[in-house]
């Protein structure tokens, strides 16, 4: 957790510059559900990219590598509109016993 | 040049002489005809302002609200219920620091539904975060919308302001009106100077964020110093204003026979017209009698205050309004003013005017001379005009 600031160092009206949530926010501790990628099932058409509200879906070069669990707070859009069942909504507490 | 005009066409002129780029409104009795007026000087062609007829006022401030946030120089006006609906979005618009000028057309508050004037919209958004000014007469209406522009857009401030007017008392009369050019006005508010502004995409922020029990706190703290800047950016956008209009506006309140004034009223509004013609006939008749009328009521200028009182042997304070349960709100304002200082004159509460009931000068007479004979400070409301 980064240091709290004092009130006079605050941005007027409590605005947020761009890209600053990302860093102090890691919102992946709200998750009650991990979404697990399971990469032998996916055909890479990123419709999960398209839907994650939360810009979780990890990417490169233009191909799905994993989720970002940091920031994913486990909504299961991504499990809902996969077309191939590649995405698999696990409950966060087994998927942490289990390390898959 | 002088002109015989209403409230209304004042500050309607004042806006238009100020330009917003957005004037979002929803129209209610008594504060129709400034959307009115402004509607006709965008049809016109007067003005370059985004007019939006909103389907309500928390939708007009609203819009209000996401305009000022994008950078754009922004007004509104509304009056009681209107004032009622919006004051939701007020609140955001003060912790969101957006400068956003408001006039509102004092009027009463239902139940009894009623349009004529009081002051319990005014007293509702007392503690909203919203500079707050009263205005005594059409002119200081005009000159206080000049005036609140440059206050509100003050980087130290960056606050919403309303600027007070009674419902037809000054917003339906006919008075004469001193307006400046256009060129002197537009000099004098100057150029909109936004901080963060949305529409700076190289620049991009987050308005309207969540804060939790780790910053809520913090973020409410530096709201409060936008309050604090006030006073000294008042006193410098009249001394400003002053200068170019060739009127004196200096202080938080007008005095009038304040200096060496035994007994004292304090009043907000065009009610101070009144009592200053009870003023004159009881100085005739040999009373040093006096008026305190404050133009600044938020923030409250409680030091100022209480050393411009101390001559006084007593003090009648009034409130056209009901803060029920308690005493009226300006009274609880001048008692907190006066509680740390060293001459504590005695005070009574009078409430007056509800609903438009008029309040004449013999009224006010009256009041004075009851001040007379009040032996001590009271907690209990006495009336003006009201039958039993």
């Amino acid at each position: 957790m980064a240091e709290l600031l004092g009130w006079r160092e605050l941005p007027l009206g409590g605005v947020v510059a761009g890209g600053t949530a990302r860093e102090l926010n890691k919102t992946g501790s709200w998750r009650a559900e991990r979404p697990i990628w399971h990469e032998e099932k996916c055909i890479q058409c990123l419709v999960c990219w398209l839907h994650c509200p939360d810009d979780s879906i990890l990417i490169q070069g233009a191909k799905v590598r994993g989720v970002d669990y940091e920031h994913c707070k486990g909504c299961g859009v991504c499990a809902a509109v996969c077309p191939k069942d590649a995405i698999e909504m696990v409950p966060e507490r087994r998927a942490v016993c289990a390390k898959p | 040049m002088r002109k015989a005009i209403t409230g209304h066409k004042a500050v309607a002129e004042a806006m238009r002489q100020i330009e917003p780029d957005v004037f979002a409104v929803y129209p209610i009795t008594p504060q129709s005809e400034i959307a009115e007026y402004y509607a006709e000087y965008v049809h016109e062609g007067l003005v370059r302002t985004e007019l939006i007829p909103a389907e309500s006022e928390h939708s007009a401030l609203s819009a209000c609200v996401g305009a000022a946030a994008a950078g754009a120089r922004v007004m509104t006006a509304t009056a009681s219920q209107g004032l009622a609906l919006l004051v939701e979005v007020l609140y955001i618009a003060a912790g969101m620091r957006l400068p956003i000028v408001m006039a509102l057309a004092n009027r009463a508050l239902s139940a009894p539904i009623n349009i004529h004037c009081d002051h319990s919209d005014a007293y509702l958004a007392r503690d909203s975060g919203a500079v707050q000014v009263f205005c005594e007469s059409a002119q200081e209406a005009y000159d206080y919308t000049i005036m609140a522009q440059k206050l509100a857009e003050h980087e130290k401030v960056r606050l919403p302001v309303l600027v007070n007017l009674d419902g037809f008392t000054l917003t339906h009369t006919v008075q004469p009106v001193d307006l400046l050019e256009d060129e002197v006005v537009r000099r004098f508010v100057g150029e909109h100077n936004p901080v963060f502004p949305l529409l700076d995409v190289d620049r991009p922020v987050t308005w309207g964020a969540f804060a939790m029990h780790d910053y809520y706190f913090e973020l409410k703290r530096a709201q409060e110093s936008g309050m604090e800047a006030v006073p000294q950016v008042f006193l410098a956008v009249q001394r400003e204003f002053s200068r170019v209009s060739g009127r004196r506006y200096a202080g938080f309140f007008e005095g009038y026979h304040l200096e060496d004034a035994e007994y004292v009223m304090i009043v907000l509004g065009s009610t101070a017209g009144t009592a200053k013609a009870a003023v004159d006939e009881l100085r005739k008749r040999g009373l040093k009698a006096g008026l305190l009328k404050p133009w600044l009521w938020r923030p409250f200028p409680a030091n100022e205050l209480a050393e411009a009182l101390r001559a006084a042997k007593a003090v009648a304070v009034l409130d056209r309004a009901f803060s029920f349960g308690t005493m009226g709100a300006l009274y609880e304002d001048v008692a907190a003013a006066l509680y740390a200082a060293e001459h504590r004159p005695t005070l009574a509460n009078y409430v007056y005017g509800l609903g438009g009931r008029d309040t004449s000068v013999p009224d006010l007479i009256k009041v004075f001379e009851e001040l007379r004979r009040i032996p001590r400070t009271e907690w209990t409301l006495r009336y003006i005009g009201l039958r039993e």
